[in-house]
């Protein structure tokens, strides 16, 4: 597939972030577990022993880095797998039936876009006292099938008036035939665009959740990294250093996906091409 | 199809989310583990104080009930009031609007920030076509997108309130306090909208009657800031108004970050606090306000473009 450079410059960027996340917690020079503190060597600057430096309890910069690029690329990956899974179907069956169905539907869909998405994600969040991985996904995955289902029910609306599809129908085939080998590959090109920029949508939320104390109580996310790194905002020769590395890395991952999905949405939704 | 036809049917179908919205909370709210009684009584409450906290709420009715007197406040105007103890704090609307102002404060502020950088880089992105002007504009509005306001805020107070000490900082009031989190609530809009203004200006400068204008020998100035921007702008109205809604309701991040009062700090008080009639109030006012805005925007939108009213 040719594609322009812009998006090689996001795919290369979001295969590092994918190689971090693979290879992260064994790549790190140090342990970042509660065990690992080492109060002497807090809030180091950059060195030979820690290239991106400590936090405030002496415990590796980098090895953060990785850590939290692990728990950003699990929860990316199984949040977009289930949303655009749940908003494909949906967007499938609204699209084909219409009627009543599409009716409902949709209006669940406007329902939820009514209203910010972050702020439904908080109020999931904190029905748990500690939340895991799990409550996390199933937050963002609330509302983050909305985006799909649009998508795809757009795309079948078109995609219906086909001819193959007229003569899928007309030769017999039945609604689940027609929506799994006639519409769904149709539409995975849209909805491939779609998930890469849901890809940076995801670590976007995460990371916000956890700088307001509500993310996953793993050992290190990048957000709270950033939570770590304001509560200090007066250690002047320390805090710029250990705000830009998780924030960097945010951006990175953020960046590459909306130029990777950029470039898809040229390559493989030509009506698209040129829109912002 | 008129524009009063057209604004009952929007009006109608906004109240229908808006009650949406409304069942949602309030189904969710009563599915939560969580006591809110254990929230308010604390832990050594005797059985009498924690029935009179359960009959304050309404939690000893039935559902159905707990609904209909919500929808009950809700046309009162109180929208419920705040318990254990109603009559010594205000209501749930009277805390909303004690926050409001300050909410709409950091909205408008932030659009104006976006707009003011966003049409101008925009603009001279789509002027400048395959310059480096245009790389540089292009370059900007995607850092802009992929800027983390968790980053990006804290050192904005880093930089200009610890180490220079040119603006106040957090917890600070006043017009001066404002333009931090205001530059920082609207930079990821500043952003979105030069994409789109630039994208916008391209698609319209390559119309016909572009090249009339330039035909007839108009000055470029006139040309590109009359002719083409007019109605390059009505996309990026669009996008700038229904954005308006999420900054109205999505700043939580800079209120928290600034330490200021707002609508999304004060709802994510009330889930924490399990306060359920603020909650539920403060969801219905931010549901109100994206549903008005939309249809504002449609509107201004018909106004702008009498090709859209006839359609």
């Amino acid at each position: 597939m040719k594609l322009s450079m812009s998006a090689w410059v996001g795919g290369i960027m979001l295969a590092v972030f994918i190689l971090a996340g693979v290879l992260g917690p064994w790549i790190a020079p140090y342990d970042v577990g509660p065990h690992a503190l080492d109060l002497p060597n807090r809030f180091q600057g950059a060195s030979a022993a820690h290239w991106l430096g400590t936090d405030s309890k002496g415990l590796d910069t980098l090895s953060q880095l990785l850590w939290g690029a692990r728990s950003a690329l699990q929860l990316s990956i199984i949040v977009v797998a289930i949303s655009s899974t749940i908003g494909l179907v949906v967007g499938t069956v609204a699209g084909w039936y219409r009627g009543i169905i599409d009716e409902i539907l949709m209006r669940i869909v406007d329902v939820l876009m009514s209203f910010p998405g972050i702020l439904l994600n908080i109020a999931i969040v904190a029905t748990v006292a500690r939340p895991g991985l799990g409550v996390m996904i199933v937050a963002l995955c609330a509302n983050g099938w909305v985006g799909y289902a649009r998508v795809s029910r757009g795309q079948v609306l078109a995609l219906r008036e086909r001819d193959y599809v007229t003569a899928a129908v007309a030769l017999g085939a039945s609604n689940r035939r027609v929506m799994w080998r006639h519409l769904i590959p149709n539409l995975m090109g849209p909805a491939l665009v779609q998930m890469t920029f849901g890809f940076g949508g995801v670590i976007l939320v995460e990371a916000a959740l956890s700088f307001l104390g509500l993310g996953p109580q793993v050992d290190y996310t990048w957000g709270a990294m950033l939570d770590q790194a304001r509560t200090f905002l007066w250690k002047s020769d320390w805090v710029t250093l250990y705000t830009l590395v998780p924030g960097i890395a945010i951006m990175w991952v953020v960046l590459g996906a909306n130029l990777l999905g950029d470039g898809l949405r040229d390559r493989l939704d030509p009506r698209q091409r040129g829109r912002s | 199809m008129s524009i009063g036809s057209f604004l009952l049917r929007r009006l109608g179908s906004g109240l229908l989310a808006i009650l949406g919205v409304s069942i949602l909370v309030f189904a969710f709210l009563h599915l939560v583990p969580g006591d809110p009684v254990d929230h308010l009584a604390g832990g050594e409450a005797t059985v009498e104080q924690r029935q009179k906290i359960e009959k304050c709420m309404g939690l000893d009715q039935s559902m159905p009930s707990q609904f209909v007197s919500f929808l009950g406040h809700v046309l009162d105007g109180t929208l419920g009031h705040q318990c254990p103890d109603p009559k010594g704090k205000p209501t749930v609307a009277a805390r909303i609007a004690l926050v409001f102002p300050h909410t709409a404060a950091l909205a408008f502020a932030g659009m104006l920030a976006a707009i003011v950088f966003a049409l101008p880089l925009g603009i001279l992105a789509a002027v400048r076509r395959g310059t480096w002007i245009d790389t540089l504009a292009t370059t900007t509005s995607l850092s802009g997108i992929a800027i983390p306001q968790m980053m990006f805020a804290p050192l904005l107070v880093f930089l200009f309130f610890v180490t220079l000490g040119w603006f106040p900082g957090p917890t600070e009031t006043g017009w001066m306090a404002l333009v931090l989190p205001a530059f920082a609530v609207g930079t990821h809009l500043m952003a979105m909208l030069a994409r789109m203004t630039r994208s916008s200006m391209v698609e319209v400068l390559g119309e016909d009657y572009v090249r009339t204008a330039r035909a007839k020998g108009l000055p470029e100035g006139r040309v590109v800031f009359v002719h083409a921007l007019r109605n390059a702008l009505l996309p990026v109205i669009t996008i700038a108004g229904l954005q308006f809604g999420s900054l109205l309701s999505g700043a939580i991040i800079i209120e928290n970050v600034f330490a200021r009062p707002g609508l999304g700090t004060t709802l994510l008080e009330a889930i924490l606090e399990r306060n359920y009639p603020v909650v539920q109030g403060t969801v219905l006012v931010i549901a109100g306000i994206y549903v008005l805005v939309n249809i504002l925007v449609d509107l201004a939108y018909g106004i702008a473009d009498p090709r859209i009213r006839r359609a």
